[in-house]
């Protein structure tokens, strides 16, 4: 049985002369456990929709997302954000790291809509991305790659199930970028979550268990007419 | 991490504006705290400070004048009257007790009051409470060129048992003003939290017969003090019509403590205006935490956003924004209680030194449970709009 499972899933939004722009359309798609797949994609391909549907944060005009037990569908909005507290980590590209927070706060806020703070282990997840010695520094005090590396430890801090990663090497240069890449499927691997990643950049690949072109896998009208601007 | 913490890290986030706003709602519950709640306690304690007397009798002029002089010590005695009125009015049936004082010198700034002994001996200035001394302690012989030296102005000007001064003429203070007699203090009054406190007693013939004083107003006295007695209710309007009414050289001061509230309802005008700043002070106040979270939210949409991609409710984000107003006005009410204690006691110190009154600010009051709680109540009505508004935030948008 998959961990994640799209059916018919179908999104749009009404752009600005009135018309509903569909921007997913995706007849199936499956994601196993601890699995990595990279879903590759241009920009206005429909990958951020995409995450959002399967986190939760926007809901399906039609179709359906089961993710392990649990089909996001019949559930109230509450109920998601409560799921995706529990199950889901997510990394951004824009790392979205809280300015008022030290590195640990930020990490236990990943920790604080689920089952609860555990500060040993906020810590564990600091150690292992390398900023044990930095976690009482507020963002603005941190590189770029160190704050993606906070995010990516605030991702891991709930113990998902399932992590999403949008584009997130996209603000990093490509040292940092690898190295973050690096700490996300290792990190993934050692707490069994399994990485669902989309990213625009040809040369990632190699390193996932699985790649899947976006564009073969959405059949959006608007990806088909060119019509659109899909997030 | 609680709500409250996250809160409590947007509060800090903000620093500047956070504190100026706490600050102001501090200002605003600590002014309506002083105009209400202190203002009431003022007024209870200067009227309840009357002596355990009824009525004064002084010359023709001001009651209220005639009541600070005589039973607060504090203004100038609007003249003399003679010592058959003393007389005439001891004698009515209605009165029980009928002292007179001479107020006209000074040591030191403290006035010096001529009393008879039978004052400080017989007199209960509150219900079954008369007055003590220290050990050691005598009252003066009505002839003797002794004193007895209320608390205050014993701590204050550091005298005690056979100590020895001069008085100095009139009512401020003039080193220049010397009069020849030399006094000895014979005894320290315990504390009674009234006027009596700051006031050095002497026989009343020491005044009246003081060097420089004028000979012919040798057996004068500034008021008479009435106590009537018990049930006699009628006493009162008696008296009112005999001086007030009939008469003209007298005045009559009655119900003593009713000179007081009615002074403190003339300058009611001043409360209003007290009360018109502290409301728009705890307006402002309000105006300010909505603008700050309000003005605040474009840039907290992101973070909102954050929070519920992280799977913070929709609630829950609500109630973060929420605790921010609310954590706002709740410390600035707390902080407005201690500017309340320490201006109230402050004021008290003042009011103290100057009358012998005793305030309380502590003294239970609903204002001191109103007015915070009123301030948090903005903080909540404040925080409204902006909570609403981190309610609303599209997650989506805000993320990409």
């Amino acid at each position: 049985m998959p961990l994640l499972s799209l059916n018919n899933l179908v999104k749009g939004f009404p752009s600005e002369n009135g018309r509903r722009v569909e921007v997913v359309r995706i007849p199936s798609f499956e994601l196993a456990e601890g699995e990595q797949v990279l879903l590759r994609g241009e920009s206005g391909s429909g990958k951020s929709t995409l995450l959002n549907l399967i986190a939760g944060i926007v809901v399906a005009d039609s179709g359906e997302i089961t993710i392990g037990d649990n089909s996001l569908g019949p559930l109230s909005e509450s109920k998601r954000d409560a799921f995706r507290a529990r199950s889901l980590g997510y990394v951004f590209q824009s790392f979205h790291l809280l300015d008022g927070f030290s590195c640990l706060e930020n990490v236990e806020l990943g920790m604080s809509f689920g089952a609860g703070v555990d500060r040993a282990f906020a810590r564990e997840l600091l150690e292992r991305v390398g900023l044990r010695n930095r976690e009482n520094y507020r963002p603005s005090a941190l590189s770029q790659g160190q704050k993606q590396r906070v995010a990516v430890a605030r991702a891991l801090a709930n113990r998902p199930r399932l992590v999403l990663a949008d584009e997130p090497t996209g603000n990093l240069d490509p040292k940092n970028a690898v190295a973050a890449l690096e700490l996300i499927q290792s990190l993934c691997r050692e707490n069994g979550a399994a990485l669902l990643l989309v990213s625009h950049d040809p040369q990632l690949g190699a390193q996932f268990d699985r790649v899947v072109e976006l564009s073969e896998l959405n059949q959006a009208d608007s990806l088909q007419s060119g019509e659109g601007d899909a997030a | 991490m609680k709500p409250i913490a996250i809160a409590y890290r947007g509060v800090r986030e903000r620093l500047v504006s956070s504190v100026i706003t706490i600050l102001a709602v501090a200002l605003a519950s600590s002014l309506l705290m002083l105009v209400w709640a202190f203002k009431k306690e003022a007024e209870e304690s200067f009227a309840g400070a009357t002596g355990g007397f009824d009525a004064v009798l002084g010359p023709r002029g001001s009651k209220l004048q005639i009541v600070l002089n005589a039973l607060y010590h504090i203004d100038e005695s609007p003249g003399l009257m003679r010592w058959e009125d003393y007389e005439r009015a001891s004698k009515f049936p209605a009165v029980e007790a009928a002292y007179p004082i001479a107020v006209g010198d000074n040591y030191r700034g403290y006035r010096l009051v001529g009393i008879l002994p039978e004052y400080l001996l017989n007199h209960e200035y509150a219900e079954g409470q008369g007055f003590e001394l220290e050990s050691g302690g005598r009252i003066f012989e009505s002839k003797a060129m002794d004193a007895v030296i209320g608390s205050f102005a014993a701590s204050k000007l550091g005298m005690g048992i056979g100590d020895t001064f001069h008085p100095y003429h009139g009512l401020i203070y003039n080193e220049n003003a010397k009069h020849e007699e030399i006094y000895t203090i014979s005894g320290v009054l315990k504390p009674t939290g009234t006027p009596a406190d700051k006031v050095i007693w002497i026989p009343i013939s020491g005044i009246q017969t003081m060097s420089g004083h004028n000979p012919a107003a040798a057996t004068d006295v500034s008021a008479a003090l009435l106590k009537f007695k018990q049930g006699a209710n009628m006493a009162g309007f008696q008296l009112d019509m005999l001086y007030n009414k009939q008469g003209d050289r007298l005045t009559l001061a009655w119900p003593a403590s009713r000179t007081i509230t009615q002074f403190f309802d003339k300058i009611s005008w001043f409360d209003k205006i007290l009360q018109a700043v502290a409301i728009l002070v705890a307006i402002i106040a309000g105006g300010s935490i909505l603008a700050i979270l309000y003005n605040t939210m474009n840039e907290r949409k992101r973070d909102t956003a954050v929070l519920r991609a992280l799977g913070a409710r929709k609630s829950t984000v609500f109630a973060i924004s929420l605790l921010e107003a609310v954590g706002m006005t709740l410390a600035g009410a707390i902080l407005g209680f201690g500017v309340y204690l320490v201006l109230g006691f402050g004021i008290g110190e003042v009011v103290r030194n100057e009358t012998g009154v005793v305030l309380d600010p502590l003294r239970g009051n609903a204002a001191m449970l109103w007015a915070p709680l009123g301030m948090v109540a903005i903080g909540v009505v404040a925080g409204i709009l902006p909570a609403i508004k981190a309610y609303r935030t599209e997650v989506a948008r805000n993320l990409s």
